[in-house]
């Protein structure tokens, strides 16, 4: 069996962490999903934490872009969808009546798997949020925009063409345009649903520089396919397979020692 | 063995290249005639009119002689038309693009709606003049008004710009509706800030196009009672008026051949602005060009 080694050590934060335990910043109990007739996702128990990096892994339909889209509701968006149980973001029930998607995503952002930047200029896509929020000024927008593109590590390519069509530039550069929108709202969590599918070796390996760094500031879920990646990049891992979470754990734990044969399985390439 | 005969192949080229040939040139002949039969209209038409334009004609009011005949009270007429039908069109027709497209739940009642409305658009402009007849000119009491004759030629386009607008509306790409929605954007904001603006070149396209056919329609005003001999300017929506498509009806319907030569300049200045509309939707589509 080939293992994949995971190339960062989580060891660093071990210690820190058993002195004050991270916080849970989504809790998902029990949780169950239909399209329509369809079992997409079965009792799901999931305990994510903040300030990690959390990788969702499994094979093709398995559900793990209808699991990231319901932590935001954007599943909903399926008119035959379906669901029971429950998932507290920071101690509150996501589903409840009386809780505003609105408000719950613009404390969650999202970046997609194919870059979807609007066909505005570089500036007016990371305005985007700070202004459906409110905010006119235009110095303080000028300032949102210029952290956001630093924080996105691509302010140095674009900071003299922020007037151009953000079609102008490269699928990586965009890719990094639209993490910079979503930084723009100062969200909590980012959602990433196969953030570097369409993206070449190099824009992939910024992206995944940039996870690393923005999971200081922020809470990070992330849909992979590539399970190279998952090992570098993340603190835990969950495998999904047929709607069910297999196994969840620290990311080195399911990468070098899992406990379930089926994860195995899958992380040796034996399947998926 | 081989089931392409390659020396088969090559000894009957020929006849393959020769239906080529032919297909080529039947298509060609086609085109030909449809623009053989154009040009000759636009040949007879010029000659014949543009003896008869000139600033008098243009800035006279209908006169029985043909020599004093201008077009004034039918130019101006029609743009007071347009000022009525292109607001209340292309608002109705949007509206219910963006109802249909983003808020009305797929359904059997919303698909029955939608394949209705474009039935809608086949429907002769005469019928939409009876209408416009029963509803505006009699039950709302507007007359033989710009108004109602707006009112009536809006019903006539309505079908077509509902349909324009969902086609472009439609067309923006869903992953950008998710990107704003996952902003926490409502639906409003991004139907506002992201889908109206990636749709307007498509939108105003087809409402160009669709006014451009209002300008050009005769029958509606026909059947509504508009007048053609009028020594006045309509002052507000509520006047009577004439238009171009009338005033060149009844020229042409006169038995005097000096009143042809009238009609044909009445056309040229027709065409010259139905060209000009439809420029501006061209320039509109260029300029605009899809980005994703
Ligand atoms: N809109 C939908 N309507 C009905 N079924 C759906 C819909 N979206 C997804 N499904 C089904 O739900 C299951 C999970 O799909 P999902 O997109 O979450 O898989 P995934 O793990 O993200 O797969 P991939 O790796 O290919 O992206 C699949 O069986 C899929 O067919
Ligand atoms: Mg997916």
């Amino acid at each position: 069996m080939t293992t994949i080694s995971p190339v960062k050590t989580v060891k660093e934060s071990k210690p820190k962490e058993q002195n004050s335990p991270k916080k849970s910043v989504y809790l998902t109990k029990q949780l169950n999903l239909w399209y329509g007739d369809k079992h997409a996702l079965k009792n799901i128990d999931l305990d994510i934490k903040e300030h990690e990096v959390t990788a969702i892994i499994g094979p093709s339909g398995c559900g793990k872009s209808t699991y990231i889209k319901t932590l935001n509701r954007m599943v909903e968006l399926v008119p035959s969808v379906k669901t029971s149980g429950e998932i507290l973001y920071r101690e509150r029930n996501i589903f409840d009546a009386n809780y505003g998607v609105e408000e719950l995503r613009t404390k969650v952002g999202m970046v997609f798997q194919k870059p979807n930047p609007f066909p505005k200029s570089i500036y007016d896509n990371v305005a985007y949020g700070p202004r459906i929020h409110g905010i006119k000024n235009k110095k303080i927008l000028d300032e949102i925009v210029e952290k956001s593109l630093r924080g996105a590590a691509i302010w140095d390519e674009v900071k003299d063409r922020l007037n151009e069509n953000a079609y102008s530039i490269s699928g990586g550069q965009q890719q990094r345009i639209c993490i910079a929108r979503a930084l723009a709202i100062e969200p909590d969590v980012i959602l990433m649903d196969e953030p570097t599918s369409a993206l070449d070796p190099i824009s992939t390996l910024k992206i995944e520089e940039l996870v690393q760094e923005l999971k200081k500031d922020y809470s990070i879920i992330i849909v992979t396919h590539n399970m190279q990646q998952a090992a570098r990049i993340s603190d835990k891992t969950a495998f999904f397979l047929n709607g069910e979470v297999i196994e969840y754990d620290d990311t080195d734990v399911i990468f070098s020692n899992p406990s379930d044969k089926r994860t195995e399985d899958y992380i040796s390439g034996r399947f998926g | 063995m081989r089931y392409v005969d390659h020396d088969l192949v090559v000894k009957r080229m020929g006849g393959r290249k020769i239906v080529n040939y032919l297909f080529k040139g039947l298509f060609m002949l086609a085109t030909t005639i449809a623009l053989l039969a154009l040009a000759i209209l636009l040949y007879r038409i010029v000659t014949q009119g543009a003896g008869n334009l000139s600033w008098e004609f243009l800035n006279n009011f209908a006169s029985r002689f043909p020599e004093k005949a201008g077009i004034k009270a039918a130019l101006i007429g029609s743009l007071w038309l347009m000022a009525v039908v292109a607001p209340t069109s292309i608002i109705l027709g949007v509206g219910s693009a963006i109802y249909l497209e983003e808020y009305a739940k797929k359904n059997r009642m919303t698909a029955f709606i939608r394949t209705n409305i474009s039935n809608l658009a086949g429907v002769p402009s005469v019928v939409f003049g009876l209408l416009g007849l029963t509803i505006f000119v009699r039950a709302l009491s507007l007359g033989n008004s710009v108004l109602a004759a707006g009112f009536t030629m809006s019903l006539l386009i309505l079908p077509v710009i509902i349909v324009a607008a969902q086609e472009a509306i439609r067309a923006v790409p869903n992953e950008l509706r998710d990107a704003s929605l996952g902003m926490g954007a409502t639906k409003w904001q991004t139907i506002v800030r992201i889908i109206l603006p990636a749709a307007i070149p498509g939108i105003l396209t087809g409402s160009i196009l669709a006014l451009s056919r209002a300008i050009g329609e005769t029958a509606p005003l026909i059947v509504i009672g508009v007048p053609v001999i009028i020594q006045f300017l309509p002052s507000g929506v509520m006047d009577t008026f004439t238009a171009l498509p009338m005033q060149i009806y009844d020229w042409s319907s006169r038995p005097q051949q000096e009143f042809q030569a009238v009609a044909a300049a009445g056309i040229i200045v027709l065409m010259a602005v139905l060209l000009t509309m439809n420029s501006i939707a061209a320039l509109i589509r260029n300029k605009f060009q899809k980005r994703y």
